[in-house]
């Protein structure tokens, strides 16, 4: 498999074109999105690498610490410099990031590897809690600009929540506290146990509050030295990013509330897919890569040159690719999302799902990958048949769905409101489902509801689970999740449990 | 012999490397770990010939950050070529704690991980045997640029930057 880097999800329609072109001429003439916002190819040939590196350099692309323990791929908002509830656009600081973490002389060979993710908005769309650091943007009553730091949360095979080590660090001072707490960690962090090695588990053992401490000495011989931010960079950087030169539109626009009560299947997409702008008569769109019967985050090279198309078209040229394993176009007018739907449609990258069931977030489990004990994606495949109803699907609301097909948790499943883990029992497939995970501000990790259950039997389970959140909502606003809230996971257990299959009771 | 690169040329090793148990030899520069050192410093001290002290990778700068003085010679031996602490010794000693003399790579010592070994202070490099000499003195050309603060440049890419279009 060949990971290639796509920092901070960010991508130009000729690098995407670029992409399609490596996987048809290198690979089976598709790739897959991963929740990293990267992009795997899964059947390179070892001697085809060297030229394949070539092509993608050709759009300024690489495979740079895609692996290995060193800083990963920086992280961010897929809606980073449109999101109306934006406090800084994330994008800056996932590029001043990038270029610390690109080839950091000090902190190549770390523990294990280390992911980072920046929010620069009020919502969390970016799981900032279970990174090994989360840097959530703030806005002080005077204006000034920092980050809350976030150290040592993660999923994988000891789900942790993160812990908040400082409520506001001026921006000038985020490189030189990263090297603090990276050079702590690099000292520190275990080396003798691949499973411990993790900063979530040195955080653990050192107490946060030591551990605070301890990233506090660090970091007194590093402010104020010579990575201490500087306005000019910044602003440099900020102009780097291009943004596109908006026009002057109405809030709405006329012509689309007509389309809006007339096309109910477009209304239907436009409610899920379609999301707000912070600039007036614009709007962001998702392009689904979950169509029911195509792995989650798949997405083919005809298709891949059809979306630059797109991009090319409507979207000032750029891409951006979420962490849920969706494409979106981010600066589309209103005016032209009709024809935006109706050419996604025929790409069948429309599925009116984005928030839903059929959303599901799935690494490449057992068919791909040889770590996993169980396949994920034909799971995917089987609630996505079962539950195809867009009526039902709009009447569930937003539930997030993810499947992992190993405790490496590549899938999430920890925090989907629905989690489905595969583990191995005596060399056979089995699944285990919690329920009451959460991204976002909230972030909570889901709880196991009992034994684990046949691959057969996971469609019957989600149906389950479902009609007791139906039966116990007080009303149509109250989500999923808001019910295992308020009622936690026991009425959820014993309607999946009563009088199931014999397989789930035994003592699997 | 293993291969020795010193300010990027090769040259013959004249430091002796002295077991713990072993007598120590008269009028040679001597290489010796942190324990011995710490057992026998005033005898160490009283020699009539320059010392450096091996630390492992579990050491750490403070270790010997009161006493740089008193060495012509840091060697930290790298177990394997993926244990990455050795690299934030090495910058402390240089940055922190201001060690000018020769700071030694010893071990793993790959031609790949030559690079930034050099940027985080390391100036002297014990080849593992088996690598290419050629390839190993080329590796310290490996990239141009780089971005952030090392012992090599001080001064990161960004404010050299913001210097030179004030």
């Amino acid at each position: 498999m060949l990971r290639i880097a796509i920092p901070y999800g960010l991508l130009a329609a000729r690098q995407f074109r670029k992409l399609a072109a490596i996987a048809r001429q290198f690979d089976r003439g598709y790739g897959h999105f991963s929740t990293r916002q990267n992009l795997q190819l899964n059947w390179p040939r070892l001697e085809d690498v060297p030229d394949m590196l070539e092509a993608l350099a050709s759009v300024e692309m690489h495979a740079i610490q895609t692996s290995g323990n060193c800083v990963r791929n920086v992280t961010t908002d897929h809606f980073a410099s449109v999101a109306p509830d934006e406090i800084v656009d994330s994008f800056v600081w996932c590029e001043l990031v990038r270029q610390w973490s690109t080839f950091h002389p000090e902190f190549s060979f770390l523990p294990r590897k280390f992911k980072i993710a920046v929010n620069g908005a009020l919502n969390d769309r970016t799981a900032a809690l279970v990174h090994d650091i989360g840097l959530n943007a703030i806005r002080a009553d005077d204006g000034a600009i920092g980050f809350q730091v976030i150290v040592g949360g993660g999923l994988g095979r000891t789900p942790v929540i993160g812990h908040v080590i400082r409520e506001f660090l001026p921006w000038q001072h985020l490189l030189t506290y990263l090297d603090a707490i990276l050079r702590v960690y690099n000292r520190y962090g275990r080396r003798d146990n691949k499973y411990k090695a993790r900063i979530k588990i040195l955080v653990r053992e050192k107490t946060p509050e030591v551990f605070t401490r301890e990233i506090e000495e660090e970091w007194a011989h590093l402010k104020d030295g010579p990575a201490t931010l500087i306005e000019a960079e910044i602003q440099r950087i900020e102009a780097r990013f291009n943004r596109p030169s908006y026009e002057t539109l109405p809030v709405h626009h006329a012509a689309l509330a007509e389309l809006l009560a007339t096309d109910r299947a477009f209304a239907a997409w436009y409610r899920r897919n379609v999301h707000p702008h912070k600039m007036p008569g614009y709007a962001a769109v998702s392009l689904s890569l979950k169509k029911t019967g195509v792995p989650p985050g798949d997405v083919t090279s005809d298709q891949m040159e059809a979306i630059a198309d797109l991009a090319d078209r409507y979207s000032f040229g750029e891409l951006r690719v979420s962490h849920e394993q969706n494409l979106i176009l981010a600066d589309v007018q209103q005016s032209d999302l009709h024809a935006v739907w109706r050419r996604a449609r025929e790409l069948g990258l429309a599925t009116p799902n984005i928030g839903l069931l059929t959303n599901i977030i799935a690494c490449p489990g057992g068919d791909f990958c040889s770590l996993a004990n169980a396949k994920s994606l034909p799971i995917a495949a089987a609630i996505q048949e079962r539950f195809d109803d867009l009526y039902f699907l709009h009447d569930i609301g937003e539930l997030d769905l993810n499947i992992s097909g190993c405790i490496n948790s590549c899938g999430h499943h920890h925090v989907g409101h629905i989690g489905i883990l595969g583990v191995d029992k005596a060399n056979e497939e089995w699944y285990q489902v919690s329920i009451g995970g959460s991204q976002g501000v909230n972030a909570s990790l889901g709880k196991v509801i009992g034994p684990s259950f046949a691959q057969d039997e996971i469609p019957d389970v989600v149906g389950r689970l479902l009609d007791c959140y139906v039966a116990r909502r007080e009303s149509d606003d109250e989500r999923f999740i808001d019910v295992v809230r308020r009622i936690g996971i026991e009425p959820f257990k014993e309607t999946v449990y009563a009088n199931t299959h014999q397989s789930a009771t035994t003592s699997h | 012999m293993p291969t020795l690169i010193n300010q990027r040329q090769l040259l013959t090793d004249q430091w002796v490397h002295v077991d713990d148990a072993a007598e120590l030899p008269a009028l040679v520069p001597v290489l010796v770990s942190l324990a011995r050192w710490q057992h026998d410093r005033l005898l160490l001290a009283a020699r009539q010939a320059p010392l450096g002290v091996l630390l492992s990778t579990h050491h750490t700068a403070s270790d010997i950050a009161e006493h740089l003085h008193s060495f012509g010679l840091v060697t930290i031996h790298f177990p394997k070529f993926t244990d990455g602490r050795d690299y934030s010794i090495a910058r402390t000693l240089r940055e922190r704690f201001g060690y000018r003399g020769e700071l030694r790579a010893a071990g793993n010592v790959l031609r790949d991980q030559l690079f930034n070994m050099a940027r985080v202070g390391f100036n002297a490099f014990l080849l593992r045997d088996g690598q290419d000499v050629d390839a190993a003195l080329a590796a310290f050309r490996d990239f141009s640029k780089a971005y952030q603060v090392s012992v090599e440049r001080p001064i990161p890419l960004f404010r050299r930057r913001a210097a030179v279009s004030a």
